[in-house]
């Protein structure tokens, strides 16, 4: 459904992005890692709309996108300037949906059931400096299921909570979304929440970042953060991934994972 | 406001011609009575004219001396009041109410009382202005001193300097930019004070006084153009001032980030 | 009970001010200087012996301060929805606040006291003058503030406006003004106090009723008390304008207070 076709991007001389090919089926969860300054994040804001790519195309169910695709949602990583701090939970959740042309009672019911699902119902009428970073980040979580796009971006989204709740939110993810059959593109620095939480961990290099590894992720689910990491595919993955993302030559095919090296 | 650069200023200029040029031909054009309301191109002409008019001359040079002098009284009060506020905390604390008390009253309301206790119509006019000009140089003055690191200070005391020198050496030097800040304020507040006194009032002389005498004579063009070269002056001063201190304050623009 | 008396203790420079002043104003026995006492009793015998029907308020307050008042707030309002239009136009519309910058820089610079004179010749007496007045001197705050506030708005907010398509007029009404709305406040409140002081000038300069009126009509009837009284006036006007607006702001921008406070 999205397919990124020598999508480059500079900013000036600086090149960020080199000639990257994705390509993204129908339901997916692929998981975007890489060392910090390989251009996730320019990547994505290029999916998302947010800038103009200097070369390439970002195709989108074969069309080619121009602006914000419309069935498209984004988590980004720092909610405190994701959320409106003049708004409810509630408010937040809700506001996209004035674009579907609902009314004001229905995209209150829409937005409940999105913060039911979060775990959040009882603090729909919280304001996002009354909770937490990771209720915060539940009600951006909760916009984007409200929101019903077909693509979700995750642009780093538990790269501001502690341990515990990244765990907390990285199953709650998996769960929501797999029960919506959304598509997803997460985009993550950490090695070992990208095989966790990926049907898929498409690896990127040092900037100018170009896909340097594509793994499927083939583990049993339903995933747990404690037996899933225990289980030596896992295990073996994480290495292999760790191993691409530091630039080392991967250990080719020993146990049947597919590693593409371009 | 924006960056001032070649393009932004030329941009600038554009506009301002653009604006011009609509206001003279809408006025040539009729579209108002140019006997009563005049063209632009002619009351552009007499605010150059008054420069060289000696009647106006007299008039600005006595609002020009008032404001002076008033900036001056209002420097010589506010600055010592403000270091010993900011410097003595129980005063500030004991002061504070009073200020909060007198602050609001509008300096204008004081003229008619002030009229009948000045004999000499510049000093009632000073202290009209100084009454208003004095609350923004108190104010920064005071949070300039608290804003001064406190380890310069013990520095300074722990080599056994006293009170006076600590104030002069230190606090002072470090208060500076905002006490700069207060005074730039001061004297636009004083502009307008002085000119507001003179029409209120009356005199003899002042460019509060010549607005009042053009105005019974009905001439627009010669009130508007005073009143322009006025503007002008209070945007002289202020460039003057906002230049001035950042020659002399460079330093505190680097440790501060510029906030003006 | 400790908050009460630590209140008491902060003001205690009022009374002793107050105090010292009659003392002294009684010793010294100018005309021009009455002691506080006088002042207070020939303020409440002008404005505050009314029946508790039009809250204690005298007809003769009624009549002085409606006026006034009305023109203040109006003028007031006026300023305030010009500016933040305006200042909405000039932060987002790319190029504009260059074009018109020194045409405003020049405006904002001419004192708002000289164009009574100028509108009295084009308005005549009245309230159209002062309504100019004040709109045309307290509009620059607000028109400021309200430029730099659109301007300042995170880009992480837009970002998100765009990613999930609001309209444009959504971002305007849902986003922008929100965002910028400490600013926008903080504009009009310094607007309200200017106001105050051009309301002044306007009535003192070209008027026939008002509170400026009425306090030159008692200077030139050598009232010298009931000059004191309507200087106070002005001030308790000028706090207590400064305080409504306080509780509105508390109460309009509580999540911005709080969110400060929580970062």
């Amino acid at each position: 459904m999205l397919e990124l076709v020598d999508l480059s991007h500079t900013y000036g001389s600086y090149r960020a992005i080199d000639r990257v090919n994705l390509k993204v089926a129908q339901g997916e969860v692929v998981c975007i890692v890489g060392p910090s300054g390989c251009g996730k994040s320019t990547l994505l804001r290029s999916i998302a709309g947010l800038i103009k790519p200097t070369g390439g195309t970002v195709l989108l169910d074969g069309k080619p996108v121009a602006g914000s695709p419309e069935n498209l949602a984004v988590v980004f990583q720092d909610y405190s300037r994701s959320l409106y701090p003049w708004m409810s939970a509630l408010a937040n959740v809700g506001l996209p949906l004035r674009r579907r042309g609902l009314d004001k009672k229905r995209r209150d019911a829409a937005a409940m059931a999105a913060l039911e699902q979060v775990g959040l119902a009882g603090a729909a009428a919280k304001y996002p400096w009354e909770m937490s970073g990771g209720m915060q980040q539940r009600v951006s979580i909760a916009r984007a299921l409200a929101y019903q796009p077909k693509l979700l971006l995750m642009d780093e989204p538990f790269g501001s909570v502690d341990a515990q709740t990244r765990e907390e939110l990285e199953d709650l993810t998996l769960r929501v979304c797999a029960h919506h059959g959304m598509t997803i593109l997460l985009i993550t620095h950490d090695v070992d929440e990208s095989v966790y939480v990926g049907d898929r961990v498409v690896v990127l290099s040092k900037a100018p970042g170009t896909v340097v590894g594509d793994l499927p992720v083939q583990l049993p689910g339903p995933r747990d953060q404690i037996h899933t990491r225990e289980l030596e595919a896992f295990v073996r993955l994480r290495a292999e991934v760790g191993r691409l993302v530091r630039g080392m030559t991967p250990h080719r095919n020993t146990h049947g994972f597919g590693v593409e090296t371009r | 406001m924006p960056k001032v650069n070649g393009a932004s200023l030329l941009r600038g200029l554009i506009g301002t011609a653009g604006l011009l040029a609509v206001l003279e031909a809408a006025g040539r054009l009729g579209a108002w009575d140019t006997e009563r309301l005049p063209l632009v191109s002619t009351v552009l002409l007499r605010a150059g004219e008054l420069l060289t008019d000696p009647e106006f001359l007299v008039s600005a040079r006595s609002s020009l001396t008032t404001w002076a002098l008033a900036l001056l009284v209002t420097i010589a009060i506010a600055v010592p009041a403000g270091l010993l506020l900011g410097m003595v905390k129980p005063a500030e604390m004991a002061v504070r109410p009073l200020i909060e008390f007198l602050r609001p009253i509008p300096s204008v309301a004081l003229i008619p009382l002030v009229i009948l206790l000045y004999s000499e119509t510049t000093h009632m006019r000073i202290t009209v202005a100084v009454y208003a000009a004095l609350w923004p140089v108190l104010i920064n003055t005071i949070y300039g001193v608290r804003d001064v690191d406190p380890l310069a200070k013990e520095t300074l005391r722990s080599f056994g300097f006293g009170p006076g020198s600590v104030a002069y050496r230190v606090v002072l030097p470090g208060a500076a930019p905002f006490i700069a800040t207060g005074i730039r304020l001061a004297a636009s507040v004083a502009i307008v004070l002085v000119v507001t006194s003179e029409l209120i009032a009356g005199g003899i002389e002042g460019v509060g006084v010549y607005i009042t005498i053009a105005q019974s004579g009905n001439r627009l063009d010669l009130m508007i153009g005073a009143t322009i070269l006025v503007g002008l002056f209070g945007i002289l001063v202020n460039a003057l001032l906002v230049a001035g201190e950042n020659r002399l304050f460079r330093w505190h623009r680097a440790r501060a980030g510029a906030a003006t | 009970m400790r908050r009460a008396t630590s209140g008491v203790l902060r003001f205690w420079i009022v009374p002793v001010t107050l105090v010292l002043w009659e003392l002294l104003t009684r010793v010294t026995e100018s005309p021009y200087f009455p002691p506080p006492s006088r002042i207070a009793t020939q303020f409440y015998d002008m404005w505050l012996s009314g029946p508790a029907s039009q809250l204690l308020l005298t007809e003769s307050a009624l009549d002085t301060f409606g006026p006034s008042l009305g023109r203040l707030l109006a003028g007031w309002t006026i300023a305030g929805v010009l500016g933040i239009a305006l200042g909405v136009a000039l932060g987002r519309i790319r190029g504009l606040a260059e074009y018109t910058d020194p045409v405003l820089q020049f405006l904002r610079a001419l004192p708002p006291p000289l164009l009574v004179p100028i509108f009295f010749v084009l308005f005549k007496i009245g309230t159209p003058t002062q309504l100019a007045v004040i709109v045309f001197g307290v509009i620059w705050p607000v028109l400021v503030n309200t430029t730099d506030g659109v301007r300042a708005v995170d880009k992480g907010f837009l970002e998100t406006a765009r990613v999930f398509q609001f309209s444009r007029y959504d971002i305007l009404r849902r986003v922008i003004l929100p965002s910028a709305m400490p600013k926008i406040f903080a504009g009009l409140r310094l607007s309200l106090s200017l106001a105050l002081i051009l309301m002044v000038v306007s009535e003192l300069v070209g008027s026939n009723s008002g509170i400026g009126y009425s306090l030159l009509y008692a200077q030139q009837s050598y009232d010298y008390t009931g000059v004191w009284a309507h200087i106070v006036l002005l001030g308790v006007l000028g706090l207590l304008f400064n305080a409504l607006f306080l509780v509105a702001e508390g109460r309009v921008l509580s999540w911005h207070a709080n969110a400060r406070r929580n970062v």
